[in-house]
């Protein structure tokens, strides 16, 4: 299968590793994503004010430029592209009017109806691949895992644009189940990591990833995986200021699914690129 | 014949007169052709009202009469007795709705005037056509089907069977008792729920009047009014009720347990049964799907023990028929699914339990004999939290309407906690609390003074389990902060919702249910226990969510509405009803596929086939009047000449009025 891929900024330079992990774990399972020619920013954060139609634009030239390339679906894998390219999508198909008049401020793009489909990796994956086919391909034995899944709050949140059921997602729990790894009860893993509170709240953000990280260790887990990038940098390099502030606070590795997934389906470990995630997590999954 | 039509305005107080130019529109009426006399008053349902149309008819020699006033739904029987008992057939009276189609949903009040003036005449056109109708006579069977054995049910038989009326109750369980049997003490009063409803139960028992049939359910039920047939599955339970004496022998011995419905789950029961010791009747069956026996071809240890051969496993379904003339149905509730809650753990936490469970851990009767005690260990939970709204209110995700009984049950369980495990800490999260009933308010400010229990405003957002406690994360909308707290054990105050399989059911009884399944009374104020189909009647949380002093109130409702019909002699079947052209038939047979009542039926006369009229089933929907394609089928009092003499005059150039 193949299928057009919009990466978002943070891919191409603070995660990477997503990116490479995502990539090759996935051409395991024959899915070979193909990145869009151009592309430009999603938008980051969904502007919540109906009549500001000027911050969906981005979004939406994204979408245009998946026609472009004859394309009627596109697939993300930061939870923010997603969320913000699925919303703008969204309130396109839904306000006719507003819709004809960002038309007609991209007056040199070709007219957009809102046909394109917005989909997320993990959607991709339970809906296309499917968990059995998932499971069949396994390489790697990794039942020393106990992982915490993380799912934020950009994949669930509105329900209306939610992957899975916002309040009891199970999605990533079933992801792990297929390829013999053993998920932890979490129930922080729809909570806010307290996302760009981290630029002029600092504290707040800290206490949360300390609340977070001793739970996910209290309830067994020896790793917590994410799929956004911001979730990530939160809980992994706020774990810095948390053990400045709580002498006895352990850290604890803070890794992309598809970083374990790569790992189970055998990619090799140079492409998974854990060496750029500050908590080593190669000692967990390969025993060195 | 002249017409002499009078024509009578209602003020309605200000619900019409605020909106309709009353004094306009009498003027219009006055002058209209085929109108004699036009006259206002305040309130023309009140007695001086009808005293004025009865006296007008006789003076004024009137020979139609248009009353305009409020829906007929209201009123329009109110009129015809009056219209009667001036001597004038009552068919020759029809009401103008210038309140519900008119005034109550306008403003500009010249526009208001005007359309209540071409209602009027409209309705004048249709008077000066109308038929003098007598009602028809058909006989009564005066014999009352109960569907559900609840208190509901309970109540109606015990009441209906007493007035000397033989009464069929039929229940799906094995036991007569429904959700009151599981309930440990009842607000407000604390009498025990075992105490009060088992010599209820005991009664229907025996009752001489009241034929029982446990473990059976309504398979089909065709006729009307006065003349239902009724056939009646009875379930195998693959135990003859005539000889199984109750001993339990069978229960002690069965090798396989499941969870207990009764018990809510809390505690296992056998795959052969009786739910509950206080069983009415007390007899065991079979549950085929767990039987050993039947899953496996082996086992038949209860056959081997029963001392008096009562173990049958060849039964099958019985149908049996009864013909009755009345039906109540009383089919109760049941609780919103916990798995449906994910915020909640979704059903996944042992000590997250929901209202009925925690009933059982208080009875006296249930797994922890009255000791609350919590699922996950049996500990004594040092802390619990009770959670009023779990999906009600929310109209977002899940119902909408309040479902009445938790904020009082929530109050009494606390209270009840509180005395079982005094250095115990109840908690209760609430939007807030109603309490409206007669010593409701008291009881729940017994439970805040006396008994301590805590109260906080807010919804619990969240509850995870974590080192073996719960946590349930709130908020205190009181004093505005977010809230932790640790607990033992989680009480789910869940929205009611109506029982299983009530769409299947009122398809059979030609009912309504409204988009929550709940049942639909005729008039939510002054018909609460019937429906729209005559002879069909309601009472309990079937119709809508309520207590037990509510339940057993309409259920008594209930049954006086079916004395009431019984105490007639015959039965008065509206003439309101299609009737057939003979002539213009062609026996294509479209109105006997759109006749919701069976009540069209084809008849070969000298070899010609017409679709004739039972005019005893016939409701008078109109179904068949407008479906027929050659205009055989007319509806008396609504037959195309009169609708198109009332379209005219509705869409006349003229206007009457400014």
């Amino acid at each position: 299968m193949r299928i057009l891929y919009y990466p978002g900024c943070t891919l191409k330079t603070t995660a990477k590793n997503f990116e490479e992990s995502a990539i090759a774990a996935l051409r395991v399972l024959d899915v070979e994503l193909v990145e869009l020619k151009r592309w430009n920013c999603c938008g980051t954060v969904y502007s919540l004010a109906s009549d500001d139609l000027i911050h969906k634009l981005a979004p939406v030239r994204n979408l245009i430029r998946v026609k472009e390339e004859g394309g009627s679906r596109v697939l993300t894998l930061c939870s923010m592209c997603y969320n913000t390219l699925k919303r703008a999508n969204s309130f396109f198909r839904e306000d006719k009017e507003a819709g004809e008049k960002m038309n007609q401020f991209m007056d040199r793009e070709e007219n957009y109806t809102g046909d394109v489909e917005v989909l997320h990796i993990l959607e991709l994956l339970r809906d296309e691949v499917g968990f059995a086919a998932i499971s069949q391909k396994v390489q790697a034995a990794l039942g020393q895992l106990r992982v915490a899944p993380y799912y934020g709050c950009l994949l669930l949140r509105p329900r209306e644009i939610a992957i899975d059921d916002p309040e009891n997602p199970t999605l990533l729990e079933r992801l792990f189940a297929s390829l013999g790894i053993e998920a932890v009860d979490f129930p922080y893993r729809n909570e806010c990591c307290g996302a760009y509170q981290t630029v002029d709240q600092v504290d707040l953000v800290v206490e949360r990833t300390y609340k977070m990280v001793n739970m996910a260790r209290n309830n067994g887990a020896n790793l917590i995986a994410t799929s956004c990038p911001l979730c990530q940098f939160n809980l992994e390099t706020r774990q810095e200021d948390v053990q400045d502030k709580y002498a006895d606070f352990v850290q604890m590795p803070v890794v992309y699914f598809t970083q374990i997934m790569g790992a189970a389906l055998g990619v090799r470990e140079k492409e998974l690129r854990f060496d750029l995630n500050r908590y080593q997590a190669s000692e967990l999954i390969y025993g060195r | 014949m002249e017409d002499r039509i009078g024509v009578f305005v209602c003020h309605c107080g200000i619900n019409i007169a605020a909106t309709v130019d009353v004094q306009a529109a009498v003027e219009a009426a006055r002058t209209y052709p085929g109108v004699v006399h036009a006259e206002d008053y305040q309130y023309m349902c009140s007695d001086p009202g009808q005293k004025m149309i009865r006296e007008r008819i006789k003076e004024k020699g009137l020979n139609g009469v248009v009353v305009a006033s409020c829906s007929p739904n209201l009123h329009e029987v109110t009129f015809r007795n009056a219209v009667g008992q001036a001597g004038l057939n009552p068919y020759r009276c029809e009401i103008a709705n210038i309140r519900e189609h008119c005034s109550w949903i306008h403003t500009n009040r010249s526009q208001a005037t005007r359309k209540a003036v071409r209602i009027i005449e409209a309705v004048v056109e249709k008077v000066k056509l109308n038929e003098e109708l007598t009602p028809l006579a058909l006989p009564m069977t005066k014999r009352v089907l109960v569907i559900g054995g609840g208190i509901a049910g309970i109540q109606a038989s015990l009441d209906m069977g007493n007035a000397g009326y033989e009464v069929i109750l039929v229940e799906r369980e094995s036991s007569i008792g429904g959700h009151m049997a599981q309930l440990s003490e009842t607000f407000p009063t604390l009498d025990c729920s075992q105490c009060i409803l088992t010599p209820k139960m005991v009664a229907v028992g025996h009752h001489p009047n009241i034929k029982l049939y446990t473990y059976a359910e309504v398979a089909e039920v065709s006729g009307y009014v006065g003349n239902f047939q009724v056939k009646i599955r009875k379930k195998p339970g693959y135990v003859d009720f005539d000889k199984c004496i109750g001993c339990g022998i069978c229960m002690e011995k069965c090798p396989v347990e499941v969870p207990s419905e009764f018990e809510e789950g809390l505690t296992k029961r056998k795959a052969i049964y009786i739910p509950f010791p206080q069983a009415v009747p007390a007899k065991a069956v079979i549950d085929a799907a767990h039987c050993l026996y039947f899953q496996t071809g082996k086992c038949r240890i209860c056959e081997k023990l029963c001392p008096t051969g009562a173990i049958d496993y060849e039964q099958e379904d019985v149908i049996v028929e009864e013909e009755v003339g009345a039906i109540v149905v009383a089919t109760g509730y049941q609780l919103y699914g916990m798995e449906r809650i994910g915020e909640y753990g979704g059903g996944r936490y042992e000590n997250v339990i929901n209202g009925l469970q925690f009933e059982r851990l208080l009875s006296a009767s249930g797994p922890t004999e009255g000791e609350v005690r919590r699922p996950s260990d049996g500990q004594v939970p040092k802390r619990v939290a009770f959670i009023s709204c779990v999906g009600s209110r929310d109209s977002e995700l899940h119902k909408p309407y309040c479902s009445k009984v938790c904020c009082m049950y929530l109050a009494k369980h606390a209270m009840l906690y509180k005395h079982r495990v005094p250095d115990g800490q109840p908690i209760v999260f609430y939007i807030d609390v109603r309490s409206d009933g007669k010593g409701y308010e008291e009881f729940v400010q017994r439970a805040q003074e006396e008994d301590q229990v805590t109260y906080i405003r807010g919804k619990v957002s969240k509850i995870y389990a974590n080192n073996g406690e719960l946590v349930v994360l709130a908020a205190d909308t009181l004093s505005g902060k977010p809230l932790e707290v640790r607990c033992d054990l989680v009480v789910l105050g869940m929205a009611i919702i109506s029982s299983p399989g009530i769409e299947d059911l009122v398809r059979k009884l030609k009912i309504g249910v409204d988009v929550y399944g709940f049942l639909t009374e005729a008039h939510p104020k002054l018909r609460p226990m019937e429906t729209l189909t005559p002879g069909i009647f309601l009472a309990g949380c079937g119709q809508a969510p309520r207590d037990i002093p509510d339940t057993v109130a309409q259920a008594s409702g209930a049954a006086a509405k079916v004395l009431e019909l019984f105490s007639q002699e015959e039965l008065y079947h509206d003439p309101i009803v299609a009737t057939v052209d003979e002539d213009l038939c062609s026996g294509c047979g479209l109105c006997i596929s759109l006749c919701p009542y069976d009540a069209r039926e084809m008849e070969v006369q000298e070899g010609k086939k017409i679709a004739q009229v039972n005019e005893v089933k016939c409701e008078g929907c109109g179904s068949c009047v407008a479906g027929c394609p050659s205009g055989a089928s007319q509806q008396r009092n609504f037959r195309d000449e009169q609708l198109l003499k009332m379209a005219e005059a509705i869409l006349s150039s003229e206007d009457r009025v400014g």
